[in-house]
């Protein structure tokens, strides 16, 4: 995939807009599905976009300080890192993302960075409930990483590679070369992590709506508010991609990436609309309980058999 | 120079050494942008309206319903959210007593425009049952500018409704205009607004 730098830009730049449109998408989906599960009709699957407008189009926007401005620009830079560095469509030109030899590190990093942004900016805005939000991302964001990484460090292992694209590239050739079949701890062990990562229910505890009216972004507006809610998009579906590669054997062309990330994503709303609310410390004892056993497990048995 | 010193606030509710830390602007008016890009705003805004509820009184029991499954406002792109600077629509439920008063201004003006606000049952147009009370306002639209009255001590939930959908009929019909009005009669609401609250310990404009 030899061409100019101005080429890599429109394709980037394309796979972008894609990939952030499908991820909002999913969530007006996925509110869909939930508003089922409790017999209403729900919002149409396009509210999200319809959001996103309104909150851009709004006329007025007032700042609290320059961490502040920062904050949704360190999250949205954090999303776009983390997709870009993830093949979505596997040896597609456009789709193909960027790729070199250590991008599962430096896409691990990207998922922490986004985070650590909004904390800054969230903790500028001065209101109690960012600070509280905060302190309950970061601190479930360090529970879920553990079966998490546990699990990359299996997966690596397994295949002897930390380039994305090599791990997807030795899980063709059929259903059973995914890691889903061939590692199934350390796939369980990341399914569970994903849970805590995507934050709906029962981990839902940073946006807990009844406790802490809405989290972080609570003074965000406007277009802060906008550019957090593309975010949204954009970041979901870069776990999704990250997911489909790394356990589900990647995607060959675009209809397999739109089964496979519904699919992943499924997972996720279904547990949410099934579960009630953990508590902070219930949350964090989970992930550090029989997730990590999983991921430690996962380690042994790819490093020892 | 003096000119510019007129327009700035007096902010004379608050001590001499906490001046300094609040905002002493007046809101500014402003302008729709070209027709056709208008038009398509107004049709993004007034499909996701964002409710601030504010639970001034007893009209307030009758959002709750609109959330369940029977009545589900969600399918009109309302939605509630916990906080004014996100919210696009101030509901207020019901009669209003001098000192949620207060707190409403201050609501209302943390909120980013274009902003509208829908004013629930009898005792918002002039009193209701309590037009004789020493401890509540008669008439909601002297303090705030009001868009949508829906009547009814209570109105029902299916009025509610319908009061949400003649506000999206006005709102991309470009009738509503709640946020410049109130910047352009900033002083004749704040002269009223100061007659009704008299310990007034806060900013002359809340953004």
């Amino acid at each position: 995939m030899e061409h100019g730098l101005l080429i890599s830009i429109i394709y980037a730049f394309i796979s972008l807009s894609v990939a952030t449109i499908w991820g909002l998408l999913l969530g007006g989906i996925m509110m869909k599905v939930v508003a089922r599960a409790h017999g209403r009709f729900g919002p149409p699957f396009w509210q999200p976009i319809i959001d996103i407008i309104k909150n851009n189009a709004r006329r007025t926007s007032i700042s609290h300080g320059i961490m502040y401005f920062l904050g949704p620009v360190f999250r949205i830079a954090g999303g776009m890192g983390t997709f870009l560095f993830i093949p979505f469509i596997y040896g597609s030109m456009v789709f193909g993302n960027f790729s070199f030899a250590g991008d599962l590190f430096l896409v691990m990093y990207f998922i922490f960075f986004g985070q650590l942004g909004m904390a800054l900016g969230a903790g500028e805005s001065g209101h109690p409930y960012s600070a509280i939000g905060v302190a309950r991302g970061l601190s479930q964001m360090t529970a879920f990483e553990l079966p998490f990484a546990l699990s990359i460090i299996s997966i690596v292992i397994q295949y002897g590679t930390l380039n994305i694209t090599s791990i997807v590239a030795a899980q063709q050739g059929g259903i059973l070369h995914w890691t889903l079949f061939t590692n199934p701890l350390a796939t369980i062990a990341a399914l569970i992590a994903l849970q805590g990562m995507n934050m709906h229910n029962p981990f839902s505890i940073v946006i807990a709506p009844q406790e802490i009216p809405i989290g972080p972004p609570t003074e965000y507006h406007s277009n802060f508010l906008g550019l957090l809610q593309t975010n949204r998009g954009l970041f979901n579906i870069a776990k999704l991609a990250l997911f489909m590669n790394l356990y589900f054997g990647g995607a060959t062309n675009l209809f397999s990436m739109l089964i496979k990330t519904f699919g992943i994503y499924m997972i996720t709303v279904i547990v949410g609309a099934s579960f009630p609310r953990f508590r902070t410390e219930q949350s964090i004892r989970f992930f550090l309980g029989v997730p990590t056993v999983i991921g430690i497990l996962a380690v042994l048995v790819t490093g020892y058999f | 120079m003096e000119n510019k010193d007129k327009m700035k606030l007096a902010n004379d509710g608050l001590p001499e050494h906490e001046k300094p830390l609040f905002c002493d602007a007046r809101p500014q008016t402003y302008k729709p942008l070209g027709k056709y890009v208008e038009k398509f705003l107004n049709w993004a805004r007034a499909n996701s309206l964002w409710i601030l509820g504010y639970g001034t009184g007893c009209g307030a029991i009758e959002l709750r319903p609109l959330m369940t499954a029977r009545f589900d406002m969600f399918r009109w792109g309302l939605a509630p959210r916990p906080t004014p600077r996100q919210a696009g629509v101030f509901v207020i439920g019901g009669y209003m007593s001098v000192k949620t008063l207060k707190r409403v201004i201050r609501s209302y003006e943390q909120m980013q425009g274009p902003k509208f606000v829908i004013a629930l049952g009898s005792c918002t147009i002039n009193g209701g049952m309590y037009w004789d009370s020493y401890n509540t306002i008669n008439r909601l639209d002297h303090y705030l500018p009001v868009d949508i009255y829906i009547t009814g001590c209570m109105p029902r939930p299916e009025a509610l409704i319908a009061g949400f959908n003649k506000l999206k009929a006005m709102i991309k019909a470009q009738q509503t205009d709640g946020q410049n009005e109130y910047a352009r009669n900033f002083d004749w609401y704040k002269a009223n607004q100061k007659k009704i609250v008299k310990d007034w310990n806060m900013p002359d404009y809340n953004w």
